[in-house]
Order: C-alpha cells, then sequence, then structure tokens
C-alpha cells in the first residue's frame, strides 16, 4: 500500500505549528548546552568538540590568511624600497640614543649579576618558547580569541602565555595536534594579576570585550597613575614575573584601564612561552621524593656478625628477665612494720607570709 | 486554447541552505586578521539577517534546525560559550513566527524597527548569559561596535524577503 493511500493521506499539520515545535526544541538544546559548557577560564583542556572543530576552521582560514599575509609584506617591501632614505635617517637617530643605553644596560647587568651572587638570590631559569601565527581573529564583546597554526605537536599546552613583539597578548585556552586557541587578554573571561612598576602595587586585569581592559583590586592608595608601566605579577604560578602588559590610563567609565602594548600593531608572529607553572622550574623527581630516600638499608649481617648478634640478643633478655623476676619478687614481700615510739610526720607548716600594707606596700 | 501555467517551486536549499552557507562563509571571511591604518575588520553576526527574514518568507521545520547549527557555528568558531547564539538566534526566529501574521506586507521601515529590536533582543540576551556564566558583563561600548554593523546588514534581509516572499506559488 502507497503512502498516499494509507490512514495519514489526510493528515495536515499546520507548517507554523511544526516550525514552533522545532525551535522550542532547538531552545531547549541550547539550553542545556549552555548549562553543560564550563568557562574557558575553569576549563583544563580545550572540549573534544572544541578542539575537533578549530583543528577543521585552522586549514581554511590559515588559507584565506595567507594572501593578507602576502600583501602586508608586498606593502612593507614597497614602503621599504620607497622610504628607505628616511628609514634609513631614523634608524640612525635611534641607533645613536640606543648606544647610550645600552652602555647603561651593560653597566647595570653587571652590578645586578654581582648583587644577586652577594645576596644568593635564585633568579628565574630562562624558559623556552615557539613561535607561531595568528590565522583566524575573533573581535567581538563577547568572545576575543586567535587561532594559532601551533598546538600540541609543539609542546604548547593549556594555560601557556602568548606574547607579540611588544608584550603580553593572552594565554592558550586550548591546543589540538597542531592548532591552538590563545583567549586575549581582552577577553571577558580573561583575568590576570599583574603590578603597576612604579609602586609595586597588586591588580587584576579583568578584559571585558572592550579593547583596553580595565583593573580591578588595585591595592593601595595612590598606587596608580596615568602613565604607569604594568607587568605581570607572577602571583599564582600562572605566568612568569615581569611579562610587559601595558600602560595604565582613565577611561571614560571612571575606571583604571590599561593601554595593551600588544595592540600597538597587528598581532601576526606571537611567541607561545612554554610555562606551566613555576614547579615546571624545579627539580619535580627531588621536590616529591620522601625525606629519608636518601638514607640506604644496611647490607644482610655476615655470619660471624649475626652469631654475635644473637648472643647479645640472648644476653639481653635474659637480663630483662631477671630484672623483671626482682621487681616481681620485691612487689610480692610484706611491707616493714612501723617502729615503736616514732611519731607519724606530719607535713610542715608554711612560712609565715609578710603582711601586706594596706596601702599596697607603698613607703 | 489552454493556457499553461508556469509553476515556480524553491526548494529549501535556495532560500535555507545557500544563504546559511553564504553566512557561514562571510563569517570565516571577515575573521581574517587583517588590520589596515589601525582599523580591524568588522564582526557582524551575519546569521541574525537569517533568523530575522526566514520566518517572514514562510515557517519551516529546517530553518530552525540550520539556525541552531549556524548558531553553535558562530559560538565555535569564535571560541565563546556553547550554545549562547544558537539560544540568541532561535529566540528571534520564534518570536518573528509568532508576529509573522501580523508582519506580512509591512512597510521597509517598520521591517528596519522590527529588525533593530530582534538584533538588541538577541544581543541582551547574549550578554546576560555571558555575566551569568563569567561573573563579568562585557563592555557595552564593545556591545555596540558589533550591534551596529549587524543592524547595517538589513538591506540583505530585505533582499531575502523579497526575493524569497511568495515566490513559491504552492503558498499563495
Amino acid at each position: 500500500m502507497a503512502f498516499r493511500d494509507g490512514p495519514f493521506e489526510n493528515l495536515k499539520v499546520p507548517l507554523a505549528w511544526t516550525a514552533a515545535v522545532m525551535v522550542v526544541g532547538g531552545i531547549v538544546a541550547a539550553i542545556m548546552l549552555l548549562l553543560a559548557d564550563r568557562p574557558p577560564a575553569v576549563a583544563d583542556d580545550l572540549q573534544p568538540a572544541q578542539a575537533a572543530f578549530d583543528a577543521a576552521a585552522g586549514a581554511p582560514t590559515g588559507v584565506l590568511a595567507a594572501p593578507v599575509r602576502w600583501s602586508g609584506d608586498a606593502v612593507d617591501f614597497v614602503k621599504g624600497y620607497f622610504f628607505a632614505v628616511s628609514e634609513n635617517r631614523r634608524l640612525r637617530r635611534e641607533l645613536r640614543e640606543m648606544s647610550a643605553w645600552r652602555d647603561d644596560a651593560l653597566a647595570l647587568k653587571n652590578l645586578n649579576e654581582r648583587y644577586e651572587r652577594l645576596l644568593g638570590l635564585q633568579t628565574e631559569p630562562p624558559i623556552e618558547m615557539t613561535t607561531g601565527r595568528a590565522i583566524m581573529d575573533a573581535r567581538g564583546p563577547f568572545a576575543r580569541s586567535r587561532l594559532l597554526n601551533v598546538g600540541a605537536a609543539k609542546g604548547v599546552r593549556v594555560g601557556n602565555p602568548v606574547l607579540s613583539e611588544h608584550g603580553l597578548v593572552g594565554r592558550i585556552a586550548g591546543a589540538s595536534g597542531g592548532y591552538s586557541r590563545m583567549v586575549l587578554l581582552t577577553d571577558v573571561a580573561s583575568r590576570i594579576p599583574v603590578m603597576v612598576e612604579r609602586t609595586d602595587a597588586r591588580a587584576m586585569l579583568t578584559g571585558d570585550g572592550s579593547r583596553s581592559p580595565r583593573l580591578d583590586y588595585v591595592r593601595g592608595q595612590d598606587a596608580v597613575q596615568d602613565g604607569d608601566r604594568i607587568l605581570t605579577s607572577g602571583d599564582g604560578g600562572g605566568f612568569p614575573r615581569g611579562l610587559p602588559v601595558g600602560v595604565v590610563a582613565k577611561g571614560i567609565d571612571g575606571a583604571w584601564r590599561v593601554k595593551l602594548y600588544s595592540d600597538r600593531t597587528a598581532i601576526d608572529y606571537v611567541r607561545v612561552l612554554l610555562f606551566q607553572d613555576f614547579g615546571q622550574l624545579a627539580d619535580q623527581g627531588a621536590l616529591n621524593a620522601p625525606p629519608l630516600s636518601g638514607l640506604k638499608t644496611a647490607p644482610p649481617p655476615t655470619a660471624a656478625q649475626a652469631t654475635v648478634i644473637q648472643d647479645v640478643a640472648t644476653r639481653r633478655a635474659a637480663a630483662a628477665q631477671a630484672a623483671a623476676d626482682r621487681v616481681r619478687a620485691a612487689n610480692a614481700a610484706p611491707p616493714p612494720a612501723p617502729a615503736s615510739g616514732t611519731q607519724p610526720q606530719t607535713a610542715p607548716q608554711p612560712a609565715p607570709q609578710p603582711a601586706v600594707a594596706p596601702d599596697g606596700g607603698r613607703e | 486554447m489552454r493556457r499553461t501555467i508556469t509553476v515556480r517551486m524553491v526548494g529549501p536549499m535556495q532560500w535555507i541552505g545557500y544563504p546559511a552557507l553564504i553566512a557561514a562563509a562571510a563569517t570565516i571571511l571577515f575573521a581574517i586578521p587583517l588590520r589596515l591604518f589601525g582599523f580591524t575588520l568588522p564582526e557582524p553576526v551575519w546569521p541574525m539577517v537569517l533568523a530575522f527574514a526566514w520566518p517572514l518568507i514562510r515557517p519551516s521545520m529546517l530553518a530552525p534546525v540550520v539556525l541552531f547549527v549556524l548558531g553553535l557555528f558562530l559560538d565555535l568558531f569564535w571560541g565563546g560559550k556553547a550554545g549562547m547564539w544558537a539560544l540568541s538566534l532561535l529566540l528571534i526566529y520564534g518570536a518573528i513566527l509568532l508576529a509573522s501574521k501580523y508582519l506580512a506586507g509591512q512597510a521597509t521601515i517598520v521591517l528596519f524597527a522590527l529588525y533593530v529590536a530582534s538584533t538588541g533582543l538577541a544581543f541582551t540576551v547574549a550578554y546576560f548569559v555571558t555575566r551569568g556564566s563569567l561573573g563579568n558583563a562585557p563592555n557595552l561600548l564593545a556591545i555596540m561596535g558589533q550591534m551596529v554593523p549587524t543592524l547595517l546588514l538589513f538591506p540583505l534581509a530585505g533582499w531575502l524577503i523579497e526575493r524569497f516572499d511568495d515566490a513559491d506559488v504552492r503558498f499563495r
């Protein structure tokens, strides 16, 4: 029997009702997804769906971004050709200024090394890094992230800090084989512990989807002013201390905000610091070893030593047994009778206390 | 003499499939990290056009499903909260579907006002979802920075409605 001849032949469901049912079903599914999803700041690794999507989206976005990169390189080449003279003059001027700074830096570096040796300071060892390129850019108010063309295959892991040539850009929120997703400092989910270089005051850099993240929880009065440099504080161990972040400025909403160094130019090539936390800089085996693990057990005794040990043990056991017998016999004996004519001893009377004057003893 | 009548049929691929693919492609294209003279490309919510136009063209079982997939695509592509844009787009679709009986044949200015209200509702939902899940409110100026380019896409929604509304004679 054909379907049109069946009992559903005259069944007509209004199209608007079926569409409404689908809408309600979709809304319920979306709410369930929202409830099941964890924020990127809490997730310890990229969820499988997101990782698979990023891996799939990485190739086409990389292809689309390539012409942009090529055109940028071409523009730079043409500008370099036509503005070579002015560029040369500018570089010479900068070189003259930088020469004085270089001498100062070398002197300070030498002095700093001597101070460190004198004080016995334990400085942080250098951290490995890998270079990648941003191939996709999400700039919305609800999510600000970038897809990088380096992933877990190059050692990138969740939490790694990312820097451009000017300063801190963000941190890795998820990594698949060849791609990773970086959450920018401006993302709503981003919170980075920072410090003011001038006053050493601590604060929390909180992204809100705008270009300049907010400075929250600033400790101390007058700890911040316009133009102060902001660095990572290293508090909490998530970031190394001293990474350059930006400059403080007052926002139009009255809050302290940070103009990011990384916002000066396009974020194209970035460096991913392969830094998890300060624990990775120490020898984990030595840190986690039990306290007496360095002590070795004694070798087994020879036959002669075993005989001596046995003899000593037997003697000690016999002496202990004899002492126990003596104590038992002493306890079993009757107590001696008291001698006649002797008075029972009484407790000695306490010496009379000196009288205390009513005025407290003052003369 | 019998006159032949040409029956024009518009399949779901034409008014749902291709526009959805174009919206996804435009989203990917506008995510290129291009920066000219200090300015980046705008990032409008392209599927908002579809969430507004589809229920005004005609009700469909397929459209909400495609909108859900597009919303999920936006969340995964931009790295946001999974389900946020799917919820926002479907709420717009549902609201317009409920009111579609009263909106048919309205002037363009009325439709634009409705589009502004729909976009505002979608961004309000996204704002409160983000604020509730992360405990941090997105910047209102940044929201306007995405909302205004989305509003500028209204001519596309108008064109889509003009192009496909009543195009299929079976729905007349």
